[in-house]
């Protein structure tokens, strides 16, 4: 039933987008590298508090996935999610003061890092327990079935949360009723501080579903062009009524699990490695520039992107701190 | 030797069922482990099988007959070569008309038939409700509730173990398949925390999901998904999401099924913010709240009792019948002191009033209903007129519901207080299995009563 994708090259026309939407991959990419670099500093500084949980390295998953769906299609994901939420469309500027803790924050400062969403971009969180975004996304899906309005969700999980149980209740399910949904498994090879092999009595994950007849497919998942190829296609499976399937994003985080995280538990050859071979900004660039983008071009989207992260971690630091009387509201919905 | 078949208790709370079928006639022999008769109860239909060889000498109780009281002989077989004609009943069939509460089966074998019911009072329907009523059980009345909220709005949906093919565990969704479709009354796979999370899922969506726990003892295991998914993610959204949801099923101790399946979690609930915590007693109630329950856009805790499905209310007919969270009812009004109950605990409240009544103490019954948010107004001035407080529960003591209610009533009235606030609640122990000691485990009118003489000095 799995079917494993050989990673490979691929060639620009045959997959029917241009060169001006691999630039834009390209560009919604290094926003999410850049502002999550950002956040690092800030968090350094003390401005941001709690869990952070930096994607950098990763942004080729979301940003090839997200370009795979339509307008309506559902996101939700754990904690590590600033780049879903870039991705999805959502306001820099909302999510950087979420993460300082600022009225301008997208849940007005009483989320943070783990728990934004935005019913507006059809995202759905922003997560703080492993897995159980899982049957939350699965619920989603249900949802779309329920309206039959065509819609798909999109539900991330990492290499850590695919050993929780609930998962596979949600697969079951999933397969069961034929729920329009695609599992994105972001398998970065670590769940905070184990190595997958210490983890999983198998270590590839994108099989998880075969006792559920779900589908799999392990996906290069730093490089946007392949996230995009894969993304369309499960998109399809899903949105045609064949039920659930799998993706499995092989990627890799450059940073620790979270900002206290010493990352001991891996060598820096290793992150090297993946950094000057893999990095997914840096494959997307080349492919740009052998496609005739100019170096000039390339380097006017670097400019921009830091413009809109400058201007984010300022409007996060000017924004006020919520207001007191915040503390009692949005607890219930008035009936 | 003639032995006599009788009405088998097919489950820990049945006390009476229906014949459905005879598959044996008289005259017709029969060995060990054949099925004698079909036997429907509230939640199932089962069947009965012959224990002893013989011949079915007599059907004592012909099939059709409903409210056949657990223990009735329904049939006699006579031994091989015995001569059926002279086979006789030891009792006489009881007369089978009667409503019957199901807490009362007795707890050991009794060949006396339950008592009956006893009349309804007016106070038991919403006072402000003038219009028309049915008398029927509370599980009619949740069945309704949500038929009703159903034909109202396509959002509504129930999702649940068992809820739709086998019409419910303690069948409360009962027709709901057969009127709404697979689509709407949707059967789960033994999944508690995932289907809690889907349920969630479609509930940030915006649909209405109506979530039914076979009983409230699995929903532990989707504790993680109703806390940290449902009640806390609108606060953590700034007011972006909400989740409209209902979570139901029974809750606290049933009959003789132990600790794992015995257990009140209205404190573990009400504890939470972000969730609304309803346990009715009244059928009135019963539906009045689920239907406030289902169109509030919150998540609902809606806690159930097993032994108050079979009870009989009046029920009000009008679809538009809602009863608000977050108020308390007075059950009956009193003078001398003030007992707050809910869900089955409101009845033996009831019972302990008039025990009390005989020794001139004048009980004023507060009907919870809601234990989040709580309405402690109503109890502050029923204490300002009595004085006096007793909180019963059948939940543990420590960290309860009249722990809750003992801080509140000293912030709020201390100074009118004329004794320390009484608790009666379940013992601090898991549920036992035996008898003699799942009864010293839970509250009793008795011990109701006992407290609240205690307090009143008498």
């Amino acid at each position: 039933m799995a079917v494993k994708r050989k990673p490979g090259p691929v060639k620009f026309g045959e997959l029917g987008f241009s060169q001006q939407e691999l630039l834009r991959y390209y560009r919604d990419m290094l926003l999410i590298r850049r502002f999550e670099e950002r956040a690092g500093q800030m968090y350094g500084m003390g401005l941001i508090g709690g869990f952070c949980h930096l994607y950098i390295g990763q942004e080729a998953v979301v940003v090839g996935m997200q370009a795979a769906l339509t307008e309506g299609d559902t996101v939700v994901t754990s904690y590590r999610d600033h780049g879903h939420m870039l991705a999805c469309g959502m306001d820099p500027k909302g999510v950087m003061a979420e993460l300082t803790g600022r009225r301008g924050g997208y849940s007005h400062g009483k989320g943070g890092s783990m728990h934004m969403f935005s019913r507006e971009k059809n995202f759905f969180g922003g997560h703080g327990i492993v897995g159980a975004q899982v049957p939350v996304g699965t619920g989603l899906a249900f949802a779309h079935r329920y309206r039959a309005n065509g819609l798909i969700c999109v539900t991330y999980l990492g290499d850590g949360a695919v050993n929780q149980g609930q998962v596979y209740e949600s697969f079951n399910m999933a397969a069961l009723w034929k729920l329009p949904i695609v599992y994105a498994i972001e398998n970065n090879r670590y769940g905070m501080g184990t190595a997958i092999d210490r983890a999983s009595a198998r270590t590839d994950l994108f099989h998880r579903g075969m006792a559920y007849g779900i589908p799999g497919e392990q996906v290069d998942g730093m490089n946007v062009v392949a996230v995009y190829e894969a993304g369309l296609a499960a998109a399809e499976h899903a949105r045609s009524g064949q039920g659930p399937i799998i993706l499995e994003m092989m990627t890799y985080r450059y940073r620790g699990h979270s900002m206290s995280d010493p990352a001991k538990y891996r060598t820096r050859d290793e992150v090297n490695r993946m950094r000057s071979e893999h990095d997914p900004i840096e494959q997307a660039g080349r492919r740009l520039l052998e496609g005739g983008t100019t170096e000039a071009q390339l380097k006017e989207i670097d400019g921009e992107v830091r413009k809109i992260v400058a201007e984010a971690a300022q409007f996060a630091q000017d924004s006020p701190e919520p207001d007191p009387a915040e503390l009692w509201t949005d607890v219930l919905a008035e009936a | 030797m003639a032995t006599e078949v009788l009405m088998p208790a097919l489950s820990p709370t049945m006390t009476e069922g229906k014949i459905a079928r005879w598959l044996k006639s008289e005259g017709e022999s029969v060995r060990a482990g054949d099925v004698l008769a079909e036997i429907e109860t509230d939640k199932a239909t089962m069947e009965v099988e012959a224990i002893d060889e013989g011949v079915l000498a007599r059907i004592v109780i012909p099939e059709g007959t409903e409210h056949v009281a657990v223990n009735t002989p329904i049939a006699v077989i006579a031994g091989n070569g015995e001569d059926v004609r002279a086979t006789e009943l030891t009792m006489p069939p009881p007369d089978t008309g009667q409503q019957v509460p199901s807490e009362v089966r007795s707890l050991r074998p009794s060949p006396v038939p339950p008592t009956p019911v006893s009349p309804r009072r007016a106070s038991e329907v919403e006072q402000e409700y003038t219009g028309k009523t049915t008398t029927m059980t509370v599980r009619e009345a949740l069945r309704d509730a949500m038929a009703e909220e159903m034909r109202r709005d396509d959002a509504v949906f129930l999702i649940g173990e068992e809820v739709a093919e086998y019409q419910g565990a303690y069948k409360v969704s009962q027709g709901l398949l057969q009127e709404f479709g697979p689509r709407r009354v949707i059967d789960t796979p033994i999944t508690e925390q995932g289907f809690t999370g889907l349920g969630i899922g479609a509930g940030f969506a915006g649909l209405r999901p109506i979530v039914e726990f076979m009983t409230f003892n699995f929903a532990m295991q989707a504790m993680d998904q109703i806390i940290n998914s449902a009640s806390k993610t609108r606060y953590m959204s700034g007011g972006q999401m909400s989740c409209p949801i209902v979570f139901r099923g029974p809750n606290g101790i049933a009959s003789r099924v132990a600790a794992q399946h015995s257990q009140c979690y209205g404190s573990w609930y009400a504890h939470c913010p972000g969730l609304k915590v309803v346990a009715p007693y009244t059928g009135a109630d019963h539906k009045g709240l689920l239907k406030a329950a289902i169109r509030d856009p919150n998540p609902v805790i809606f806690l159930e009792h097993e032994l108050v499905y079979g009870e009989s209310f009046a029920v009000p007919d009008d679809p538009e019948f809602i009863v608000p969270i977050g108020k308390a009812r007075i059950a009956r009004p009193g003078r001398h002191v003030t007992i707050t109950a809910f869900s089955r605990m409101v009845k033996l409240a009831m019972q302990a009033a008039e025990e009390l009544e005989k020794a001139d103490i004048s009980a004023e019954i507060i009907d919870l209903r809601t234990l989040r948010p709580f309405d402690i107004d109503t109890i502050v001035a029923s204490v300002k007129k009595t004085n006096r407080v007793v909180s019963v529960e059948e939940g543990w003591p420590f960290a309860g519901i009249g722990s809750e209610i003992a801080a509140l009533v000293m912030e709020e009235c201390f100074d009118w207080l004329d004794a320390p606030l009484k608790r009666v609640a379940g013992k601090d122990v898991p549920l036992p299995y035996a008898a003699n000691l799942e009864r010293l485990a839970v509250p009793q009118v008795e011990d109701i009563v006992a407290a609240a003489r205690e307090v009143a000095y008498r």
